[in-house]
């Protein structure tokens, strides 16, 4: 029974870990850069809810098959807009970088739910992405369901650890990013544009979060609600953190979210005696501690990171 | 050379202003309601009764108390996000002061109820802060998850030990405290409406604040480490600890607000009871150029968007949520203006462009003027 009651838990918690670690991968490349994007929270809503669109309107017609992949692209182009006005907002005009992050959260949450309460209105269902097991590896005996019988969204999520490890590590984009972030004097004297590299950065890491939000509406809930983000555009934010800039350390981070929150749920649904609220508050809690726990971290970050590069300004 | 700054600045946030407006508006569009009709609703709907100007003070009342308080922490280089949170749990210790003590007369109840709020508000905060000074934590990440922890804490105390016995005897188990015994109830400003007499202590503590941060040691200290926290330490000011202190002042200040807004217009600890305030809060101090002058007509002007976007929900069906998106606007525009607004540089081009346009238009008289 106890072997049962772990590995539900785990076998819940891949899955939950998508969203965090899209958004999150995202998020590193921003600060990678040098910008620290709050609004992450916002992109998420209206990937989240822009996503859910295609779905829920092509339900019946001839398109129905094309809908997921319609949602989740439509989310991308979202969070490309919103990462380009953040990139506006701080980037050329220089802006407080934390108080816009606030602006564009409350900004892409109030969006998403003015338009859910006049196009939706109440809870409505998708039918979401369906499993799709590995062939061959999936019948390995207890991992093969643990990781290779998700969804394809949850295969892709983990192939982009690697994949943003070496683009950030061993290529030419990637040192500019994070010469920019570190030393964007030098970099700028290099030759390279310190504000063309950051837009691009603030693009990708608004695409990824909008298909982390996106996740959230058509794999993980299957509907979409104001509050169904909830705060995990800002746990992302500290999963940069946590892992310190480095994908895998990301992934972890990750992981180590989502199986609390499975854990939450299993407590729940196991009738285990134990305020609903509090078990709710967990991962909140969880945030502030490894804020606190990862106080020698902070000087691995980009040394940049907040300030926004002024040409003009002698030091 | 004064006057072309003002006009300077005044353009910029009138810049601002159309800007927020324009992507408010692309919003509206989207959702098939007029722009400008909405506009004139929110800006001269709760101007048309007695009561609808009564309500957009008695929304500027808890504006510009959290406003005052996230003034404060701005100014001393803390960026406080939490005070949604920071008002629950104010509310929660001054709905339980008042509830514990009935028999206590009026002005020491009132008194300790305030109080309870500032202190619940305030530890609340100073977490944060602690966690900032001591730990290096982002306090914008630590606030905004106070939040939602504050959040849950609130809902259990409304469900659990704090609900009104009321509620489980007839079963329905509506989440909210008792009613508040009278002694501990603000009475009304004008009879009829909800205009409070939270609004005089509101004003009082915006000159107290005013006079705190400009004219004692202690303000000046907590500016000046806001300002240059590098050039304070130099000069002796304890630096971590004023951010601590700015951050308990800052939700001490939250704190109030909520007690305020319980024992002033809901008389009972009920969900939803802070209603964005806190947030909304943000956008009046920074709109208010963090200055108690500026944040009175802030928060009367944010208080009339409340009003006004709750009447635009009723008559043209416009979610209300598009507060939530004209704030968002709003903060994302004010902050980008800021570049330009203490830009020397571009202060002194648009000086020398307005002066050329004073020369211009009166050639003649200019010319011959000079030289006879």
């Amino acid at each position: 029974m106890t072997h049962g009651f772990v590995y539900n838990i785990l076998l819940l918690g891949v899955p939950f870990s998508v969203a965090l670690l899209l958004a999150s991968l995202g998020e590193m490349f921003n600060q990678r850069a040098g910008v620290f994007n709050l609004g992450c929270e916002g992109i998420m809503c209206m990937g989240a809810f822009l996503g859910f669109l295609p779905p829920y309107f092509l339900k019946d017609g001839p398109l129905a098959p094309y809908g997921i992949l319609l949602g989740f692209a439509i989310a991308m182009v979202a969070g490309i807009l919103l990462g380009l006005l953040f990139a506006l907002v701080t980037v050329t005009f220089r802006a407080e970088q934390g108080i816009a992050g606030i602006g564009l959260q409350m900004f892409g949450w109030g969006v998403a739910g003015t338009l859910f309460r006049h196009f939706i209105g109440g809870v409505t269902g998708v039918e979401g992405m369906a499993a799709w097991a590995v062939p061959g590896l999936s019948r390995i005996p207890f991992l093969g369901d643990l990781l290779f019988n998700h969804n394809p969204m949850v295969y892709l999520a983990f192939l982009m650890v690697p994949g943003s490890w070496y683009l950030l590590f061993k290529t030419p984009w990637g040192l500019k990013v994070r010469a920019v972030g570190t030393a964007p004097r030098a970099a700028d004297s290099m030759g390279i544009n310190v504000n063309l590299v950051r837009y691009q950065a603030l693009m990708l890491g608004g695409a990824m979060a909008g298909l982390g939000g996106a996740y959230l509406s058509l794999c993980q809930a299957k509907m979409f609600a104001d509050d169904l983000v909830a705060g995990r555009g800002f746990i992302a934010v500290a999963l940069v953190y946590f892992g310190r800039w480095n994908p895998i350390g990301i992934m972890g981070g990750a992981l180590l979210f989502s199986l609390a929150q499975s854990l939450q749920l299993s407590i729940q649904v196991g009738g285990i005696k134990f305020p609903y609220e509090f078990a709710v508050m967990l991962p909140y809690v969880l945030v502030i501690l490894v804020l606190s726990l990862t106080r020698k971290a902070r000087m691995l970050g980009p040394s940049s990171l907040g300030i926004p590069y002024n040409r003009e300004m002698r030091y | 050379m004064n006057r072309s700054r003002i006009a300077y600045g005044a353009a910029v946030i009138l810049l601002a202003a159309l800007a927020a407006a324009g992507l408010g508006a692309i919003v509206l569009k989207a959702i098939g309601a007029s722009p400008i009709d909405t506009y004139v609703t929110i800006f001269t709907g709760p101007f048309s009764d007695v009561f609808g100007i009564t309500e957009i003070l008695v929304r500027a009342i808890p504006l510009i108390l959290v406003g005052l308080g996230i003034a404060i922490a701005f100014r001393s280089g803390i960026i406080n996000i939490g005070a949604e949170g920071q008002m629950l749990m104010g509310i929660l210790a001054a709905t339980a002061t008042a509830l514990a003590l009935p028999g206590l007369p009026r002005y020491a109840l009132l008194t300790l109820v305030m109080l309870a709020g500032a202190l619940g508000g305030g530890l609340w905060a100073g977490i944060a802060g602690l966690l900032r000074a001591r730990l290096g934590v982002n306090e914008i990440l630590s606030t905004v998850m106070l939040n939602y922890i504050a959040a849950q804490f609130y809902t259990f105390f409304l469900r659990g030990p704090m609900i009104d016995p009321g509620e489980l005897e007839t079963g329905s188990g509506t989440p909210q405290s008792m009613r508040l015994p009278e002694s501990a109830i603000l009475s009304h400003l004008v009879p009829g409406t909800r205009l409070h007499t939270g609004l005089v202590l509101a004003l009082v503590l915006c000159v107290c604040v005013y006079f705190f941060l400009w004219h004692t040691t202690f303000g000046f200290r907590l500016r000046a480490a806001g300002a240059e926290a590098k050039a304070a330490r130099y000069a002796g000011i304890n630096v971590p600890g004023s951010l601590v202190a700015a951050m308990v002042l800052s939700g001490s200040f939250a704190g109030i607000a909520g007690a305020v807004e319980v024992t002033g217009v809901h008389h009972r600890a009920i969900e939803n009871i802070t209603s964005g305030y806190g947030f909304a809060g943000i956008v009046v101090a920074l709109f208010g150029a963090l200055h108690p002058a500026g944040i009175v007509p802030a928060a009367v002007f944010f208080g009339l968007l409340l009003v006004g976007s709750d009447m635009t929900q009723r008559s043209a069906g416009v979610p209300a949520n598009m507060i939530l998106v004209l704030q968002g606007v709003i903060i994302l525009c004010i902050v980008s203006a800021k570049m330009y607004l203490n830009n020397a540089y571009a202060q002194e081009r648009a000086a020398r462009f307005f002066s050329r346009l004073r020369a211009k238009t009166p050639p003649e008289s200019a010319k011959t003027g000079g030289q006879p």
